[in-house]
């Protein structure tokens, strides 16, 4: 076992499968077998931590109170304002859940299950106004996160999240509404092309029924439910959600869609038909054990192979936790985390539909390139970038004068960057080993080979503060 | 390609024309020929779903007004454009444009199973999908994609915002999203943003970090071609204060120093109005209005309006019904406006909505939004529509 080897290999497994790792947690783990890392990797990750952060009390009786105004004609002007008063606390609790679920993932000791809550996050997309409804739906994909597909699939579909989002609710016997069953074939299961529109209206008659109560509590109510004999993929009976699912689990093409997306996310977006093939297969034989299929994927070599390592652009929630794990960072104004959020393209819980972010190149343009690699200097620095060249003489003028504008308008109310962020340097620097280099630190931050330009960049004579805040703003950064 | 790059290269665009004997081409006319090769496209996108009937007002129809107890717009406040419709009384700073045959209005524009929440519906009218499919990309963005003669630039589609909407993301190729070009090109020209553009070849290869140096690369170029080219460039004219007209102040500056952009692309927002309605909705309109008529003046001003269309939009319209807050709830199909000083059919294009006849309590649209898209890429930007939409559709004739 050549140890800088394992290094490398440590890196890039605690990258994919988690949100980075410390210089001195790598150093540990490198001295050990990486089949070791990855069995430590998923017993840390045994440990389930749910959001307990809105109140099931409260969110029951604002429940009560929307259902009652919601049925009432003409309302009064004190009624209006009672509803008025739950959306604002709604809308103001559901930014707090969004946060709590970045610090989560910042925070957590369980790396591998907060990213396959991410994934899986992004695969049952939902967006709910309700903020119980949806950490319910956060949590449902956390505790399930790397157990049983079946069962995560059959708590996702009985969520209130998902039952109102997909429209559940006024799927009725005589009046089916097939939104949900189409997108558990299309987006959650099989994929396009594996299914008829014909099954697609045979099950939705069998979700009907399928709702949630005044409580927010799922609830099978047989009087809606459509008791007649339905043909679904050749099978004929009189079936109800769950035999829907099984039939749906019988076939191989769902293991192959959910193979096919863990690959795109944790190892390239241009998939290896053969890989994809390999993890599908050990996913159907397990009967749908994550964990397993995880484990499957972490031990292949092609894992660690130089096409999928330091080649996946990150997603703005991976960029923006691991660079505020790497650097302990304090947000004084958490808010200012859902603005950048929702500048980079992923406002956690917030969807753009029901296909979740598409992810890979589509998250770069002009904008939110320039962005990112200004984010790590305001996140550390309050937006310096220590770094001296000289611009074309001819610009330079312009340069100076449009300098000179905004920093005469933003002179009186800008102490620290809109950011207001503190990294903690001294916990940070407290993490790498005496006498490391800028050269090595740069090959530590950053997952892509390095080339000679970058290695030139950072050999000047600079500290470790100043190179951590300038590798962290090259495009080179965004790749994990 | 750097600046230097860019205007070297530039310059021998303009010194190939001139091989042109003088006697065919006379210089000033060859500068014209050329620039009008780049018809504008400006998208307007009003967020929140406009409501339509009380925008246009069909004071003929008296379900308008049963159906509106307390907050239809009264028969003599319309601004009335013939018997059956008029504008609402904030939008007279249009009546002017509308009286120079510059402003079409395309009544109950809409699609097959309309989609009443604001995210998917403004997805489905920026990618030009249908109602139960999801696409990643935007109908400008595969414009973009298609690689046509005249939208080869990075700087093709720029959108006067801080972010990039979906319908300007292609799957190669995307637009460039800037509010404030001095700030962009400033960026673009800090120190270290150059250090990492020096001796990019290695790095253009068709992978992820490949991909992340171009959009760098373009972004950098973009910004000096843009500040450059529009720098210099004063508008004599005057714009309300407001920041929608900002943004049209923006693009009008752009087109008039002759920028090679095809398509611009701005938004106003909140006229989602469920609850008191006219006072909101009619701030909005006004300064939806008179941002519009100083920029469409601006444009003839400067010999751009023939070259120019203007097409506005909103995610849906509203229920015909008004609710018990004096406002009113989501709806399916709306109207849109189209300007320009080349329309064929000025005014009203056809029918006014039939209140009459409903699906559940709302419009039933005429003509799909996706005809209206076809229409322009057919006719204004010179590409098949099929090839954008994925299918082909029928294209109108307001151009």
């Amino acid at each position: 076992m050549n140890a800088k080897d394992n290094f490398l290999k440590v890196k890039h497994l605690y990258n994919r499968a988690g949100f980075g790792i410390s210089y001195a947690e790598l150093e540990k783990l490198s001295r050990k077998n990486l089949s070791k890392v990855v069995d430590n990797l998923l017993k840390d990750s045994q440990k389930d931590d749910p959001i307990k952060l809105v109140n099931d009390f409260e969110s029951k009786r604002q429940l009560l109170v929307q259902a009652g105004l919601y049925a009432k004609k003409d309302l009064t002007d004190e009624e209006k304002k009672m509803r008025q008063q739950i959306v604002r606390e709604q809308n103001e609790v559901s930014r707090d859940l969004n946060i709590a679920f970045i610090n989560q993932m910042i925070n957590t000791d369980a790396p591998l299950r907060e990213k396959m809550t991410l994934f899986w996050h992004g695969h049952f997309a939902c967006r709910s106004n309700n903020p119980f409804f949806a950490q319910q739906l956060n949590n449902i994909q956390r505790t399930n996160a790397l157990g049983s597909f079946k069962t995560l699939l059959v708590e996702v579909s009985k969520s209130p999240a998902m039952l109102q989002y997909l429209n559940n609710q006024q799927n009725r016997k005589g009046k089916p509404n097939e939104n949900f069953a189409r997108e558990l074939m299309e987006l959650f299961t099989l994929g396009r092309g594996n299914y008829t529109e014909q099954d697609i209206k045979e099950s939705a008659r069998s979700f009907t029924g399928w709702m949630y109560d005044k409580d927010g509590s799922f609830i099978f109510r047989q009087n809606l439910h459509d008791t007649g004999t339905k043909t679904f993929f050749g099978k004929i009976g009189n079936f109800e959600g769950e035999n829907i699912i099984d039939i749906i689990l019988e076939k191989a093409e769902t293991s192959q869609f959910i193979a096919r997306k863990i690959y795109k996310f944790f190892v390239n977006d241009n998939p290896n038909e053969d890989h994809v093939k390999e993890l599908a297969t050990h996913f159907y034989n397990s009967k749908y054990d994550i964990a397993s299929m995880m484990k499957k994927m972490f031990t292949s070599d092609w894992f660690y192979s130089p096409e999928n390592v330091g080649t996946k652009i990150k997603s703005p929630a991976e960029f923006l936790v691991g660079l505020s794990r790497e650097f302990y960072v304090t947000y004084n104004k958490p808010q200012v985390l859902i603005q950048l959020q929702s500048s980079l393209g992923q406002y956690l819980f917030n969807p753009p539909n029901v296909a979740g972010w598409p992810g890979g190149q589509s998250w770069i343009d002009s904008s939110s390139l320039m962005l990112r690699m200004r984010i790590p200097s305001l996140v550390l620095n309050d937006g310096e970038i220590d770094f001296s060249g000289k611009a074309d003489p001819e610009d330079e003028a312009v340069i100076a004068l449009s300098r000179v504008a905004t920093t005469n308008a933003n002179a009186n109310n800008k102490p620290k960057s809109y950011v207001n962020a503190n990294a903690d340097w001294p916990k940070f620097l407290g993490t790498l080993p005496k006498g490391l280099t800028p050269l090595a630190l740069t090959e530590f931050l950053l997952q892509p080979k390095l080339n000679d330009k970058i290695t030139t960049m950072v050999s000047d004579n600079k500290g470790l503060r100043s190179t951590a805040v300038e590798i962290t703003s090259m495009p080179e950064y965004q790749l994990c | 390609m750097n600046r230097r790059n860019f205007l070297r290269n530039t310059g021998f665009v303009a010194a190939g024309s001139l091989f042109v004997p003088a006697f065919m081409k006379p210089l000033e006319a060859m500068a014209l020929d050329e620039l009008s090769l780049y018809k504008n496209l400006v998208v307007v996108q009003l967020s929140g779903g406009n409501d339509g009937l009380n925008t246009v007002i069909p004071f003929g129809n008296d379900i308008y007004y049963q159906k509106r107890k307390s907050i239809a717009i009264k028969p003599d406040e319309v601004i009335k454009l013939n018997d059956m419709q008029g504008l609402n009384p904030n939008m007279a700073a249009l009546q002017e444009i509308h009286d120079q045959g510059w402003m079409t209005i395309i009544n109950d524009v809409g699609y097959p199973n309309p989609d009443r929440s604001h995210f998917r519906s403004m997805d489905i009218w920026q990618t030009g999908s249908d109602s139960n499919q999801f696409l990643s990309t935007g109908w400008i963005g595969r414009y973009l994609d298609s690689n046509c003669q005249t939208c080869k630039f990075p700087y093709t589609a720029i959108e006067v915002d801080d972010s990039l909407s979906l319908a300007m993301k292609g799957q190669t190729k995307k637009g460039i999203a800037l509010k404030d070009p001095a700030a962009l090109f400033r960026n673009t020209n800090d120190p270290f943003f150059k250090a990492m553009l020096q001796n990019d070849k290695e790095h253009l290869d068709e992978d992820n970090l490949g991909y992340l140096y171009k959009t760098m690369i373009e972004t950098s170029s973009s910004a000096n071609y843009i500040q450059n080219t529009s720098k210099i460039y004063q508008s004599k004219s005057t714009y309300p204060n407001s920041g929608f007209a900002n943004q049209l102040k923006t693009v009008s500056k752009f087109i008039s120093s002759g920028l090679k952009t095809r398509v611009y692309y701005v938004s106003l927002s909140g006229f989602d109005t469920h609850v008191n309605q006219i006072g909101q909705q009619g701030n909005l309109l006004k300064q939806y209005s008179e941002g519009m008529a100083a920029f469409l003046k601006d444009l003839k001003t400067n010999n751009k309006l023939d070259d120019t269309l203007v097409i506005t939009f909103s995610e849906f319209g509203r229920r015909v019904e008004q609710n018990a807050s004096n406002g009113t709830d989501h709806g399916t199909a709306n109207n849109m406006f189209v300007f320009g000083g080349k329309l064929k059919k000025q005014g009203i294009f056809n029918a006014a909505p039939n209140l009459g006849d409903l699906d559940t309590g709302d419009l039933k649209y005429q003509l799909d939004f996706r005809q209206v898209y076809g229409t322009i890429l057919d006719k204004w930007l010179d590409v098949n529509n099929a090839d954008i939409l994925n299918k082909k559709f029928n294209t109108l004739d307001f151009i």
